[in-house]
């Protein structure tokens, strides 16, 4: 099965967006691939104010049986979370988890006017009542694949799939 | 002997008894690791929810107030629950067992031991017993046992070097004082060690020295002002003031005199070096004010970062 | 009884013997070995087919805890352990409680002894009253109650004044002074050899220096005394050379050294193992590599088992807080037998350390099984091998740095008195 171009994908979502950004809109993105997307967004957007990043390694609900992640990063949020409309990035939508663990911290950081989700492609496979509000692209894959973003030796971004 | 009881099999960190023998790899991850927890606490809420529903048992046989606090404050940004047991040696040593002690704080469902010892060894007697007695999902976190290890301690002051200098491969460290007594000294030693510094000075006099120090991979340095020309950093140690009984010194003035950090001593390290100190300090003792307050000191910093590292820690251990 | 032993073979290290042949006992003493002696009809054939037939183990520092720690040990548990271990004749110092200060105390426990399946005990009187080491024992008494010397266990005696009429005053009667080298400033609160490991594991050290000094002391005054000093249990290079050169120069003087200080050193503290908490202190590789050495050219007159019965709530605590002490009655054989094997030595020169050289230490007629000898013997299978668990040991303390551990040569056979104390060939 060919895998969708996620550079045309950015473009897309951006188209999506565009029609609903607010003077108080900033983009969240997810590590890694998220963070990735946001920034190709705001390029293709032109926002000024700067992204922020999440690392969700202190709130996933797997932490129990799979323990830290090996080196977590700082979450960054270089703006006033109070009264902000999130777009929250991600690369790929699976079971939802990450969205809610980024939704936790998200709220640790002060009580946004509104959380939007947006992401390249959804897969399918959702174990909770999350959905996106901008997604440009749709597919189906068995739970043994894992679908994910890289950043190509030429700056591309790029999907591959792996057997988990 | 055994193979290090601090790690799992797949070289996880299990519990954290000591620096010595952690791999340079696992420090570095632990360094790294709280990193990200040092900007939770610029946050509207200061907490993660990572323990959340994990009981955390702080043990201290000695007392210290201010490194429970830090514990317990780890702990709590974590989410977890935080139990404080003071248990004074004077009264274990005429009532219960220590074991015993450990049994039945284990049977209350415990996942984490801060301990706090007087006898060097304690935690690991205490990570023993819990292996043999099928409690080894409980970890242990040593909080300074004896004149052993104080790890935490260790880690977060290497956390402050690398802060302040980023790279361990260039410096020159110095450690001054009590190093015998010291858990603090020895937790340092290793640690710096392991990350590769070329060279750890200690300074100290003779009293004050165990036999054999050189053999951790220091240089002995009996003057300070020799000691301390060219270092990149300087550890100072706390003079506890038992130490004035027993010959090891005799008095606090004439250790001021040949061993306290003045400003005109500091001069002699690199313009840019750093002064650390593990708290509480004695003033006019090991350290003189005008250092302990001066540009140079790193002393509250190491306090903040402190919190950030045992929340790593502690965060590396509730997940395995 | 008439006791036949049969295949064996039989080493007598006082006498030179080392070959295999029938053994032949009489009325509790050796009536010959080789041929069966005239008119000689077995009541009892003892198959040593593929064993050594040795003289009973001497052991010179074996603790019964009798009386006093009765919970930690017995004389019947402990003496099973000595036959066990094919110790027929052992030495147990004066720290009981109350301390072996008086001839009453040294009667009784005598007299506790006198089982024939029980090792023969020799007890050493204490030297001060209460260990104290500040006023003499009636030592003539003690000796009469069956004293074999003098001694004061791991208790220094602080004034030298003191330590110097008590000297002279045992060297009066001729009476042996054991000691131990130990300065108890220098050791003061130590429980480890001051060296690197203690320094990486914050233990407080012993410096090697509390050994010597004290043994200087002790060598200084056996020479203006003139008394027959024995040094008990040894740690470091430095003290036995200091021994060495004072039998050069004439001072007599014996020593001995312990099976662990043989065998282990400080680096097996490993992660504070309690089970290493020892005194004197496990010292470093280079000390015990010496002891090693001058046991086998017989520098170190004897090795013992310092068997020292420690219950699991003295030893289940931080490595400081530890008591002292391990077992090592049934150990004192196959750890002579992994020295030997260790250092390549003759089986005969390395049973003459437990058998014919604290003999000597004694000042007894035991330790060899010459026709007439009393028929104290130890048939042990050097091919076997010991298992060291605490299932396995006879004697209530379970606790040894060398639990774990297989071990070379089982006892088969003990005999005391021409009395079988113990038989290994059953369960």
């Amino acid at each position: 099965m060919p895998l969708p171009d996620a550079e045309i994908l950015c473009a897309q979502l951006a188209e999506l967006i565009r029609p609903r950004l607010a003077a108080n809109t900033v983009l969240v993105g997810i590590h890694t691939g998220g963070v990735w997307v946001a920034e190709r967004l705001r390029e293709l957007l032109g926002l000024t104010q700067p992204s922020g990043a999440l690392d969700i390694s202190f709130y996933r609900d797997d932490y129990h049986q799979r323990g830290l992640h090996a080196r977590p990063q700082a979450s960054q949020m270089p703006f006033e979370v109070e009264g902000a409309h999130i777009i929250l990035v991600d690369d790929v939508l699976y079971t939802g988890r990450t969205i809610r663990a980024a939704m936790n911290e998200i709220f640790d950081y002060g009580r946004p006017a509104r959380i939007d989700l947006a992401v390249l492609a959804d897969r399918g496979g959702r174990e909770l009542p999350i959905a996106a509000r901008f997604c440009p692209h749709s597919l189906t894959l068995p739970a043994g694949q894992m679908l994910a973003l890289e950043h190509s030796a030429a700056g591309r971004l790029v999907f591959r799939l792996t057997e988990a | 002997m055994t193979r290090n009881p601090q790690l799992t099999a797949e070289g996880e960190l299990k519990h954290l008894l000591t620096i010595e023998g952690l791999p340079c790899e696992m420090i570095l991850r632990i360094l790294d690791t709280a990193a990200p927890f040092a900007s939770v606490a610029e946050r509207e809420v200061k907490k993660v929810p990572l323990l959340r529903g994990k009981s955390v048992f702080n043990l201290f046989f000695e007392n210290s107030t201010r490194t429970r606090t830090t514990f317990e404050i780890a702990a709590k940004r974590l989410s977890a629950d935080v139990i404080n047991l003071n248990i004074n040696t004077s009264s274990a040593n005429k009532g219960e067992r220590l074991l015993d002690t450990v049994d039945n704080l284990a049977a209350m469902q415990a996942d984490m031991f801060v301990i706090r010892h007087a006898s060097s060894g304690a935690p690991h007697l205490i990570a023993q017993h819990l292996a043999a007695t099928g409690c080894d999902h409980i970890h242990v976190v040593n909080a300074g046992d004896g004149r052993h290890a104080h790890p935490t301690q260790g880690l977060l002051d290497m956390y402050t070097i690398r802060h302040y200098k980023r790279d361990f491969s260039q410096l020159t460290v110095a450690i001054v004082g009590d190093v015998l007594h010291s858990r603090v000294a020895r937790s340092q030693i290793h640690a710096l060690t392991t990350l590769g510094v070329p060279e750890v000075r200690v300074i100290a006099p003779k009293t004050l020295l165990p036999s054999g120090i050189e053999r951790l991979g220091v240089r002995v340095f009996h003057a300070i002002d020799d000691g301390l020309r060219g270092v990149d950093v300087v550890m100072t140690l706390r003079l506890q003031n038992e130490r004035m009984q027993g010959a090891l010194l005799p008095s606090t003035e004439e250790y001021f005199k040949a061993y306290g950090l003045t400003q005109e001593r500091l001069a002699l390290a690199k313009p840019d070096a750093i002064v650390m100190h593990p708290g509480p300090m004695n003033r006019g003792v090991e350290i003189d004010s005008a250092v302990a307050d001066g540009r140079q000191a790193v002393i509250l910093p190491q306090v903040t970062f402190g919190i950030a590292v045992r929340m790593a820690v502690m965060a590396m251990l509730g997940g395995t | 009884m008439k006791i036949h032993i049969k295949n064996g073979r039989l080493i007598d290290p006082a006498h030179g013997v080392d070959k295999t042949t029938d053994v032949f006992i009489a009325a509790g003493r050796i009536v010959g070995a080789g041929d069966t002696p005239a008119g000689f009809t077995a009541s009892c054939v003892l198959d040593a087919t593929g064993c050594i037939v040795c003289p009973g183990l001497i052991d010179l520092s074996a603790r019964l805890r009798e009386p006093g720690f009765e919970y930690r040990a017995t004389l019947e548990s402990e003496m099973a352990a000595a036959a066990a271990g094919g110790i027929t004749r052992l030495a147990c110092p004066p720290d009981t409680d109350p301390v072996l200060d008086e001839p009453s105390l040294v009667e009784m426990l005598s007299h506790r002894a006198r089982l024939p399946e029980f090792a023969h005990i020799h007890p050493v009187g204490a030297l001060t009253t209460q260990l104290e080491g500040k006023a003499l024992t009636e030592m003539a008494e003690l000796f009469e109650a069956g004293c074999i010397a003098f001694g004061q266990a791991n208790r220094a005696i602080v004034d030298n004044q003191v330590m110097l009429r008590a000297m002279h005053y045992a060297a009066t009667f001729g009476f042996p002074v054991w000691l131990q080298a130990q300065d108890p400033f220098l050791a003061r609160q130590g429980v480890a050899h001051d060296g690197e490991i203690a320094a990486r594991l914050g233990l407080a050290g012993i410096p090697v220096a509390a050994e010597t000094i004290a043994l200087s002391t002790l060598l200084h005054l056996a020479r203006e005394t003139g008394v027959r000093l024995h040094i008990t249990r040894l740690s470091s290079a430095a003290g036995i050379e200091m021994i060495v050169a004072a039998r050069a120069a004439g001072i007599a003087v014996t020593c001995d050294v312990a099976v662990h200080h043989l065998h282990l050193c400080d680096h097996d503290i490993g992660f504070f193992n309690p089970q290493a908490r020892l005194d004197p202190p496990l010292r470093a590789q280079r000390d015990r590599d010496a002891l090693r050495a001058r046991l086998a050219d017989g520098s170190i007159d004897a090795l013992c088992s310092d068997h020292t019965p420690v219950d699991d709530d003295g030893k289940q605590l931080p490595f400081d807080e530890a008591e002292v002490g391990a077992t090592g009655l049934e150990l004192l054989l196959p750890l002579t037998l992994k020295w030997a094997r260790e250092m390549k030595l003759p089986l005969a020169t390395a049973l003459a350390r437990i058998t014919a050289a604290p003999a000597r230490v004694l000042g007894i007629d035991a330790g060899h099984l010459a026709p007439g000898a009393v028929a104290d013997l130890c048939i042990f299978d050097p091919a076997a091998e010991f298992h060291v668990t605490r299932a396995n040991l006879k004697s209530l303390g379970k606790n040894t740095p060398f639990l774990g551990l297989s071990l070379p040569g089982r006892v088969r056979y003990t005999l005391i008195e021409g009395h079988l104390a113990y038989d290994g060939t059953l369960g």
